[in-house]
This record gives structure tokens, sequence and C-alpha cells, in this order.
């Protein structure tokens, strides 16, 4: 069959993907820069082509209790914002957690803190990765670097949301958002029936037949050694995501005396840092993270014996650049590299803070 | 003529009342004489009268009635403090055929959920919300409601509310009768027999109304809290009729999509 390429915006490729993945619900609020996500979604009519429910809502914390209430009943929901609304989403994020519903959730990060800027950042990553919300939870954290990946990211999503019973957050930038490439699209799959959702779902309120108890989703237990049992049910989850999740990709690391480890439009950014510094004889590789959380730290870890140094490239003043050091363990120099508040960073200043802060260093 | 003993009349043909199936077995975990108890048999009658068991899913708040989905036998979705309504849309958006309602305290649904409630009643989803309006907050020790009256004492307003510091009480079931999305809008009351029996048919009209898809069923129940309002069950309802009732009266606001006229 021929492929069929379109020229997209990132936010538009993830629209689209929703559809297209049989998805039955989703829930927004305009902030920038990700309105065209629900933008497109209207123009489209879903609810036409797939018998989608799209919705606006009143607010970013009305939106995500709308996906929480739909993903009670077993469907696949999507809603999407920028870090301002993100943080509103919080307290619902942790209510899905809590209750172990799978979900969806897109955020086009852009520089904070407060209202910020509307342009691109990566500084929601502490946000993203520990938790966000209150209580001991996780999200599994998907880092897209390309708009085909923003596009893959959906189904790749609701497979693990589902499989975890767990929100799985998106986390894109304000480039992976507006930036139009070329994606290859799927083919659209057919939603499930009520019935199939019920049998994937038995945990699901969808209304209590005479063969099963009341299903009730929530996340309370006043009995402390309840919660605190529940609790160690979610970390070994967790410890299952981190075992078998982890997601990356290694270029040009074979050789490599440095490392520049990054994610997102931070990646593409040091993929031209590293031609210019292969260009001048110094063997540079990059490694990517694909997902946050879980976060490679053992191949990280590994990685650490063969190379001289590591340097996080990030649009934050520092995030995951932690996370690398707990990775390492000291065994090599991991520094950090960042412009944020919305700048950019060109690949010739992550260049030259490769050669003054790792090689000079 | 032998003596009739209690045995002889407790048999089925003599059974005037029993609980409802829709209710579990669970104990309630509400202070004596309060009115959520009441409030859950009569939603649980309704259900179990309209053979509607099935198809109806519930939405629990946070307060005294977050543990309600313990007693009532259906499926039942707890939301966070005041976004039952939002939480609602998407269950009735994603199965218009099932019957969907939110139980909500004051606090929930008139001062954190404010906005959801107002959207929710706007965009006129076919849910139905009851109301329960004891002018306090229960669960959390008795502090100052949206609705608490003028000069009523609460543990955030120990002198009495006062305007002039503290605001007016929300007449929120007036507010959203207002709203074009809202069907009907009734305020009642669960301490007497009468009111009770009023209290149930307007339940049983609103959820007869999600098939009409006309918009939100509304209903206000105005409760006591004995206990917050430190009073025994019997003064605190006779509290209720003498104070509630002039401020936030019983009766229909709107029917069939009109506001009733006085």
């Amino acid at each position: 069959m021929e492929k069929e390429l379109r020229l997209m915006k990132g936010n538009e490729a993830i629209a689209e993907a929703a559809i297209r993945a049989g998805a039955d619900a989703y829930f927004g609020y305009p902030i920038t820069p990700q309105s065209e996500v629900i933008e497109y979604l209207m123009a489209q009519q879903p609810h036409k082509r797939t018998g989608m429910v799209v919705l606006q809502a009143e607010s970013e914390v009305s939106a995500i209790n709308m996906i929480y209430g739909a993903a009670a009943c077993g469907r696949m929901a999507m809603t999407s914002s920028s870090s301002p609304g993100i943080s509103l989403k919080q307290e619902g994020i942790s209510y899905i957690a809590g209750a172990e519903l799978p979900c969806l959730i897109l955020n086009v990060v852009r520089g904070g803190p407060g209202l910020g800027t509307i342009q691109p950042a990566q500084s929601d990553y502490f946000q993203s990765t520990k938790g966000g919300g209150h209580g001991d939870y996780r999200l599994v954290v998907l880092a897209p670097a390309s708009v085909q990946e923003m596009y893959d990211s959906v189904e790749l999503g609701f497979d693990l949301a589902f499989k975890y019973l767990n929100p799985v957050m998106v986390l894109a930038d304000g480039i992976i958002g507006q930036m139009m490439e070329k994606v290859e699209l799927g083919e659209q799959k057919v939603r499930r029936t009520p019935e199939e959702i019920i049998k994937q779902c038995p945990w699901a309120t969808t209304g209590k037949p005479e063969s099963r108890d009341h299903n009730i989703i929530t996340s309370l237990d006043l009995v402390a050694a309840n919660q605190e049992k529940f609790n160690i049910k979610l970390q070994a989850k967790y410890k299952e995501i981190q075992d078998k999740e982890v997601r990356y990709e290694m270029i040009n690391c074979e050789d490599a005396d440095y490392i520049l480890v990054a994610y997102g439009s931070s990646a593409r950014l040091s993929m031209k840092a590293m031609d210019i510094l292969r260009a001048k004889g110094i063997k540079v590789g990059i490694f990517r993270l694909i997902t946050l959380f879980p976060f490679p730290s053992k191949q990280l870890f590994e990685l650490a014996d063969k190379v001289k140094g590591f340097l996080a490239v990030e649009m934050s003043a520092g995030q995951m650049v932690e996370d690398l050091q707990l990775a390492v363990q000291f065994k090599k120099p991991v520094k950090h590299f960042g412009r944020f508040g919305g700048v950019i960073p060109s690949p010739e200043e992550i260049a030259d803070a490769l050669e003054q802060k790792i090689i000079g260093g | 003529m032998a003596e009739i003993t209690l045995q002889d009349i407790i048999k089925e043909e003599n059974l005037v009342y029993k609980k409802s199936k829709v209710m579990t077995d669970n104990t309630l975990s509400y202070c004596p004489g309060c009115g959520h108890g009441t409030a859950h048999r009569l939603i649980a009658e309704v259900i179990e009268e309209l053979g509607i068991q099935s198809e109806t899913i519930g939405v629990s708040p946070v307060g005294c009635s977050v543990l309600m989905y313990n007693f009532l036998d259906i499926d039942m979705q707890q939301a966070a403090h005041g976004r039952a309504p939002a939480v609602a849309t998407a269950i009735k958006r994603i199965m218009p055929e099932k019957y969907v309602f939110t139980y909500q305290g004051d606090g929930d649904l008139a001062a954190i959920g404010t906005a959801e409630t107002i959207h929710a009643c706007n965009r006129g989803e076919n849910i139905t919300i009851i109301f329960i309006n004891n002018g306090i907050y229960g669960m959390t020790g008795g502090q100052m409601a949206p609705t608490t009256l003028e000069g009523m004492p609460a543990s955030t307003c120990p002198f009495g509310r006062d305007i002039e510091l503290m605001g007016n009480p929300l007449k929120m079931t007036e507010l959203v009768a207002n709203l074009a999305g809202v069907y009907s809008v009734s305020r009642h009351s669960v301490h007497t027999p009468r009111n009770v029996r009023k209290a149930k048919k307007a339940i049983l009209q609103a959820f007869e109304s999600q098939k009409l898809k006309r918009g939100v069923s509304f209903i206000e129940i105005v409760s006591n809290c004995n206990s917050g309002w430190k009073l025994t069950p019997r003064k605190a309802n006779e509290w209720m009729e003498e104070n509630m009732f002039p401020f936030y009266p019983l009766g229909d606001i709107k029917v069939d999509g009109q506001l009733v006229t006085k």
C-alpha cells in the first residue's frame, strides 16, 4: 500500500494521530503554543469521522477532570496543554495516577515560571518526571524529537497507559509543536465497541450488571496501613516500568569520547553541534532520551566507562542534568548547558559549551 | 379468638417498607440525625423503581458524602473537590444512554466547584445534580460554607457570618436556574415524611428527564448538620425550619425549562 504522507505541524500531527488511533475522547482548553491541537480536532469533526468526543472545557482543571471521568469508563482519552495549563492540571493528574487510570497528556512546553513566555522551553522536566502533583506517583514521560514522533507517541502512549493503568505524558516543546515536517500517517483504527471496552477494562464504571459487584473508581483509603500497601503496589509498578520501558537512541557513541545527552528539540540542535565538533576532529556522540521516566540510568552508567565526559543539553536552567549526574555517579564529569526562558540555543553555542566545560574544564 | 402475636404480623403481605436493593449493607458513616442517609435512600429507591441500576453511574464529591460509593450498589466514581460536574460531563458525553448524577455538598458545588457547576449547567449536560446544602463544612469540622447564613456561627466565623467581612451567602440554585442549559430546578428537604415524599418525586422526575436530553436537572436538598451546628438532631431540624428555609425557600424554581414566577 502507498504511504500516506502529509506536511503537518507537530500539534496537528498528534491530533490526527488521536483520531486515527481510535481515541474515544479529547478534552482541552486553549493555550499557546498548542491551541492547534483542539483547533485541528474541531475542524476535523471527529464525532463524524469516528464518533470521538471532543469538547472545549471551561478550564484546564475541568478538562483534566473530564479525562478522569472518561478514563474511568475505560475510554482512550487525551488532553493537551502548555506549561501554565499543565500546572493547573496537576490535581487531576494526581487523582488519575492515584485511581490507576490510563490517559494521555500532551505538554507543549513554554518558558516559565509563571506566565513566562510563549516561546519553547524544556523547563517542565522536574514537574513531568517527578510526579508533578501531590503524592508518590510517576508518569510515563515520552519525549518526541520530530513531528513524526509526535504522531507516533499517541499509539505508544495509549499502549503504555493501558498496559500499566497509568497516565502517560508526551513532553514536547514549542518547537516540536509548531514546526512542520513530513509525517507518515497510520491507518484509521476502528474504535473499540462498548462490549470490547468492558472486556478489556472490567474495572471500568460503565454501569453495574447483575453479574458483578459495583465498580468504584477512587483514590481514597482512609486507613493509613491500606494506603501504604497501595503505595507499595504503585512503587512496584514504577519499578517494572523502569525495568521494561526505557527507550533511548545512541548516535555515533561507538567511538565517542564525549556524549551530548539531550531530548526533544535539544537533541535535534545537538545533532548539528555534533557535526561541528566532529569536523574539528572531536569524537562526539549523542545519547537521546526518548523516555524521561523511566530514565535510562543503567545505560548511561555503563556508557560512562567508555567516555571522557557528558554534557546535558536542555532548554532549562538544569533539570535533566540531575538525573544524568545520579546515573553517572561521579564516574566521569557531567556538565550542563542550557538556554532558557524561551531562548533556543544555537548549535555553535552547544559545541562551544562542550569544548569549554568538558574538554577545557 | 386467639391473641395476635408479633410473629403473626411479620409476613410478606404485611410488609410496607424495606431497604432498597440499591443500598448496600455497609453501615452509613453519617452522624445520627443527618439528612445524607435519607437523601442516599431516595436516590437508591428511585434507581430501583426505574429499573436503571445497571444503567446508572454516580459521581461522589469530597466532603461527608465522599464514601457514598460504599452505600449505593451502582458503579461510582469519586471526584476531586468541586469537579464532579466535569467528571459527569465526560461520562455522559461518552455514554449518552446512561443515567449520570453527581451528589455534592455546598462547599463542593458552590465554592471550589463553582466554575464546574456553572459551566456544566450552562452547556446543558443531560445529567442530574443533587446538591446537599447544610450551610457548613461538615467533614472538615464545621467551617464557614458559601451558603452559611448571615450571623450563623461556624469554626471560621465563630462570631457569626459578618457580611461586611466575609461576603454574602450564595444562592447557587437560583443562579443556575437562570442558565439556558438547565431544564429543571427545585429545592427540598428530607426532615419530615411529607418533605421526603416530595424530594423523592423530584429525584424521580430528574432522572426521568435525562431521557428528554434538555439539559441539567438540579435538585437542592436543604439539610441539617447537627454536629456542625452543635445542636441535637431535633433542635437542628427546628433551627433549619426557622433559619434556613426563609433564606432558601423550598419549592419549584424552574419547571420544564421555565422559571417559576411567584
